[in-house]
């Protein structure tokens, strides 16, 4: 694993992720209206205008799922558009990914852009 | 009902009863005079319920806001009714306006079917001259390509959509901050529109009266809630030396104003649901008020400025 001893190195570091993360960050990028969710692993609530928790970490391969609760519609964007963005999504509707290669993705929501959230990307 | 402000520490013309009767507005516009160069407004619905005409004035329009076609939740289940509603209140005034303004979110979620709703129900409008500028919400599909195609085709907007146009000797500024939002950030007009308003203002003589108006309020409304525009002051810089400008913004659904130097700035009420004062709820989301008292908010209050006053006033007209 690569120490980041500086902020310079971690840039270099994300614009490689960058890089590679369209092809290996795989896209599950489906859209659906919520069943029974209670509590699933690796699920960001977006409530109150914050993504919850606001930093997941995650294992390479794992599949994270974003679920709005709120009533006002949020989008999912990653930041150096290191992953696909979200569409909106309305109320109960969530969006999933599949965590690629280790790394950390910052994202917001391109909506209301005060909401950004983190995740972490470890080796499995 | 009081109209007047029994409490108004601060000088600012609004007490807290009145800062949180703001909270309940919903469903009508305003009606927006030029006289001698200064704003004034006035509600539709105290305007068309006492029959009263217009003072004589060199030009009226109206600003309205935030129709949010597409929203069928709790805090109003039939937006497209409350929008109609507003709209009778329009057909009804003695003298129509000349034109409207619409301060964005037309829509809820940028669908195609919204927007023609939208239209279908603006037919009904005596007046037919509309001006758009765009909300986060008719833009969600990130370019805003189909808001622009609708909405801005005829003003031949610029960049993402800004414009400007001349009536009866005042300049009308559409602005565009909704668009390209940077993640921690507020609103945005970036410096492509930012370079275009500073060239389009340049040539204009110091007594032209400037309207300006945009989606999301051009002045740190609550910042927290990302009510307010990042570069609003250099926007605001270029137009410093006009004796009158006028800022109309939607995006908070209540009416708040704020005056500063020749500046005023204004947020209108929505005609879809209210939204809670500012740091007054966990999030600025709809608002709900029991259903049966929403129509019975609709347009209780206006926001008057009158020249040579620095403060506003905040009037309170119950429809019963």
């Amino acid at each position: 694993m690569i120490t980041l001893t500086s902020e310079n190195s971690r840039r270099a570091l994300l614009c490689a992720i960058s890089f590679l993360s369209l092809s290996v960050f795989a896209l599950a990028g489906e859209m659906k209206d919520v069943d029974s969710v209670a509590a699933k692993k690796n699920t960001i609530e977006i409530k109150d205008f914050n993504f919850n928790p606001k930093t997941l970490t995650v294992k390479s391969g794992e599949k994270i799922t974003w679920i709005n609760h709120d009533e006002e519609p949020h989008t999912v964007v990653s930041v150096e558009k290191q992953f696909k963005k979200s569409p909106p999504l309305d109320t109960d509707q969530q969006f999933t990914i599949t965590a690629g290669a280790p790394g950390t993705y910052s994202y917001f929501c391109s909506v209301h852009p005060k909401m950004t959230g983190t995740i972490v990307v470890e080796q499995p | 009902m009081s109209d007047y402000i029994s409490h108004d520490h601060e000088g600012d013309g609004i007490d807290r009863r009145g800062f949180l009767q703001c909270m309940a507005w919903a469903g009508t516009g305003l009606l927006w005079t030029v006289s001698g160069g200064v704003l004034a407004s006035k509600t539709l619905v105290q305007i068309a319920k006492a029959g009263e005409p217009l003072p004589a004035t060199d030009l009226s329009f109206l600003q309205i806001s935030d129709s949010h076609i597409g929203f069928s939740k709790e805090a109003n289940k039939d937006v497209t009714e409350t929008f109609k509603i507003a709209l009778d209140r329009i057909n009804a005034m003695p003298t129509p306006p000349s034109f409207l303004i619409h301060t964005g979110d037309i829509s809820q979620l940028s669908k195609p079917e919204e927007f023609d709703t939208f239209d279908e129900a603006l037919k009904s409008c005596r007046t037919k001259d509309v001006f758009y500028v765009p909300g986060e919400h008719d833009v969600l599909d990130g370019s805003g390509k189909l808001y622009r195609e609708r909405y801005l085709k005829s003003v031949e907007g610029k960049g993402s959509g800004w414009y400007s146009f001349n009536k009866n000797g005042v300049h009308f500024i559409g602005l565009v901050n909704v668009l390209n939002l940077q993640a921690g950030g507020l609103g945005q007009l970036g410096d492509e529109q930012l370079e275009w308003l500073e060239a389009d203002v340049k040539d204009l003589g110091t007594s032209t009266p400037i309207v300006v108006f945009a989606h999301i309020p051009l002045w740190a409304v609550y910042p927290q809630w990302g009510w307010g525009t990042s570069d609003s002051e250099q926007a605001l810089g270029y137009l410093k030396r006009f004796g009158s400008v006028t800022v109309l913004n939607g995006h908070i659904h209540q009416v708040l104003q704020k005056v500063e130097g020749n500046v005023t700035f204004h947020t209108a009420m929505s005609t879809a649901f209210p939204q809670p004062a500012p740091g007054t709820a966990a999030n600025p989301g709809p608002m709900k008020v029991p259903a049966e008292k929403l129509r019975s908010l609709l347009g209780l209050t206006s926001v008057q400025y009158h020249q040579g006053k620095s403060s506003l006033a905040v009037v309170d007209s119950n429809l019963g």
